[in-house]
Parts: C-alpha cells; sequence; structure tokens
C-alpha cells in the first residue's frame, strides 16, 4: 500500500455534522438554510457554527438573497471542497482495503 | 472517529435523502389503482354494455351526454388519485420525520407534473379535434414520461412504472381498440402492484 493514510486525513470532515453538509453539497447544485436544518434535524447555532467553519476552509460558497420579504440563505460546494471531499473519499477506501488486507 | 465503512454508508444515506423523496406512500399507489379500476369498469359499461351480446340495449347513452360523464369521471379518478397521494405521503413522512417539502420532492414533483399537465392538455386537443381513440395511448405515454423522469428523485421501483405505463402507451396508439383495456391495465392494474410492492418494502 502506498498510500499515505496521515495525508489523506481531512480534519474539517472529523465532525459529522460538516461530513453530512458535505455529502448534500456534493450531489446538490445549492441547498438553503431552512431545508438544512430540517433534513439534518439540528439547532440554527449549531449549524451556522459548522456552516461557518466549512466557509472559512473555503469549501463551501454562501449567497444571501430573498424570496419574497424572507431572506434565503443558499450554500454551494466550491471547487476546493469538492476536491477536498473527493480526497476524504478515497481516504476512507483507502483504509477499508487496509484492514481487509 | 467512527469506523470507515460506517462512515461512507453515513454520507450514501445524507446523499440520498438529500436528493430523493423518499416518502411516496405505496399505499396511496394501490388507492390510486382501485380507482381507476373502479372508473374504468363504469367507463366501460357505459360505453360498450349497450351493444354487448347480453347486454341490454335500451340503455344506449346519446353521445354528448356519454362524452361529460366520461370526462367527469376521469376528473374524479384524477382528484381522489392525487389528494390520496398528497395526504398518505404526508403522513408517511411525519411518521419517518423526514421533511416532506423539501429539494428533492420539489425536484420531484416538478419532473413528474410538469410532462403530466402537458399530457392533460395535449388530451384535451384530442377531444376537441375528435380523435378519442388516441387518448388513453396519450394520457399512458405523458404519464409514462412523467414517471421515468422522476424516478430519479424518488425510490426505485418508479423507474419501472414508467417503462411499463410506456409500453402499454405504444400498444394503446397502435391498438386503439384496446385504448381502454390498456388504460385499465396501466393506470389500474400496474398501479396496484408495485404501490403493493413499495409498501412492503418501505413501509413495513
Amino acid at each position: 500500500m502506498s498510500v499515505d493514510l496521515q495525508a489523506g486525513y481531512d480534519k474539517v470532515f472529523d465532525n459529522v455534522l460538516r461530513l453530512r453538509i458535505m455529502s448534500i453539497l456534493m450531489v446538490n447544485e445549492s441547498y438553503d438554510f431552512t431545508s438544512f436544518k430540517e433534513l439534518l434535524q439540528v439547532t440554527d447555532g449549531n449549524l451556522a457554527s459548522h456552516l461557518r467553519q466549512l466557509e472559512t476552509a473555503e469549501y463551501l460558497q454562501v449567497a444571501k438573497s430573498f424570496a419574497g420579504r424572507k431572506p434565503l440563505t443558499t450554500y454551494t460546494a466550491t471547487a476546493t471542497g469538492k476536491k477536498a471531499f473527493q480526497e476524504h473519499l478515497d481516504f476512507l477506501g483507502a483504509l477499508i482495503q487496509k484492514s481487509k488486507l | 472517529m467512527k469506523k470507515p465503512e460506517e462512515e461512507l454508508a453515513e454520507i450514501k444515506s445524507m446523499m440520498e435523502r438529500s436528493t430523493r423523496f423518499l416518502s411516496l406512500s405505496g399505499l396511496s399507489g394501490v388507492l390510486a389503482g382501485l380507482y381507476a379500476s373502479a372508473g374504468t369498469g363504469i367507463a366501460w359499461y357505459w360505453i360498450y354494455f349497450p351493444y354487448s351480446a347480453w347486454g341490454n340495449e335500451s340503455f344506449v347513452l346519446p353521445f354528448r351526454e356519454l362524452l361529460y360523464r366520461i370526462l367527469f369521471l376521469a376528473l374524479a379518478i384524477l382528484v381522489a388519485a392525487v389528494a390520496s397521494a398528497f395526504l398518505l405521503s404526508r403522513r408517511k413522512s411525519i411518521q419517518k420525520t423526514e421533511p416532506f417539502w423539501n429539494p428533492a420532492s420539489q425536484r420531484f414533483s416538478v419532473s413528474l407534473f410538469v410532462p403530466v399537465l402537458l399530457g392533460g392538455l395535449f388530451s384535451f386537443s384530442l377531444l376537441h379535434e375528435g380523435a378519442f381513440q388516441l387518448i388513453p395511448a396519450c394520457m399512458l405515454l405523458f404519464y409514462g414520461l412523467g414517471l421515468s423522469q422522476a424516478a430519479s428523485f424518488t425510490l426505485g421501483e418508479i423507474k419501472q412504472l414508467g417503462w411499463a405505463q410506456l409500453a402499454l402507451g405504444v400498444l394503446a396508439a397502435f391498438a386503439p381498440s384496446f385504448g381502454l383495456l390498456c388504460w385499465a391495465i396501466g393506470f389500474g392494474v400496474l398501479h396496484i402492484i408495485y404501490g403493493t410492492m413499495m409498501y412492503y418494502r418501505h413501509e413495513r
């Protein structure tokens, strides 16, 4: 096995909520705050803090707009975020391979 | 950290739940099939019974009257089926504590109802032009297209159901004399079969 397991490990995906958020953004062009909250069943504060951490890591982009009078915040995965997620998947795959040997 | 297998399963489940409307009720499919079967039975009686070998010929409806009756019957079936699907799916989503109206169910609805509404409109144009024999084929084909589109955003069984409707639609287009029969199989029997399958696989 030539895969460097330590190098592939991404701290950002250490938290299950951040992992779930990125999983959703990988298969949806964009996703809004309320829909995240309903699907993930978490509080506003908790969700906002993890979204902010992903934004700081430049894994996602935020766009604010209005739907009628209500503010609508939508999130999109960046190229960096998608690449990091793919690498995390490869890392998990390598771990499974390794445990089978 | 969790085991990698669990983490991958977690990722897969999140991807599915955010893109697919999984609360679609199989039971409502069975109900829709029952409404459609009952409806075609009634329509068959109105259209063919007066002329059948054992029929009582005293009861032949005038053409206009027959047209209005069938139109009303079709609309009643449609309303009952859509209402059942809506109410039972909402109930299922509440039981599973899944969101009912989210990006996944919106995409599902748009991809199903755009072809279905256009098909409905086209059926009215066939009615208007007097091409009655093609209406069952038209309804089956547009419904089949809607289902196979919407299948990407819901339970997998819907894809097969869509293809089956399309096949019946083609059959009905080339053999219009079997139109009503194809309609009954497509909207009645297939709904009951697939609804039961979905019920046993996902709702128990």
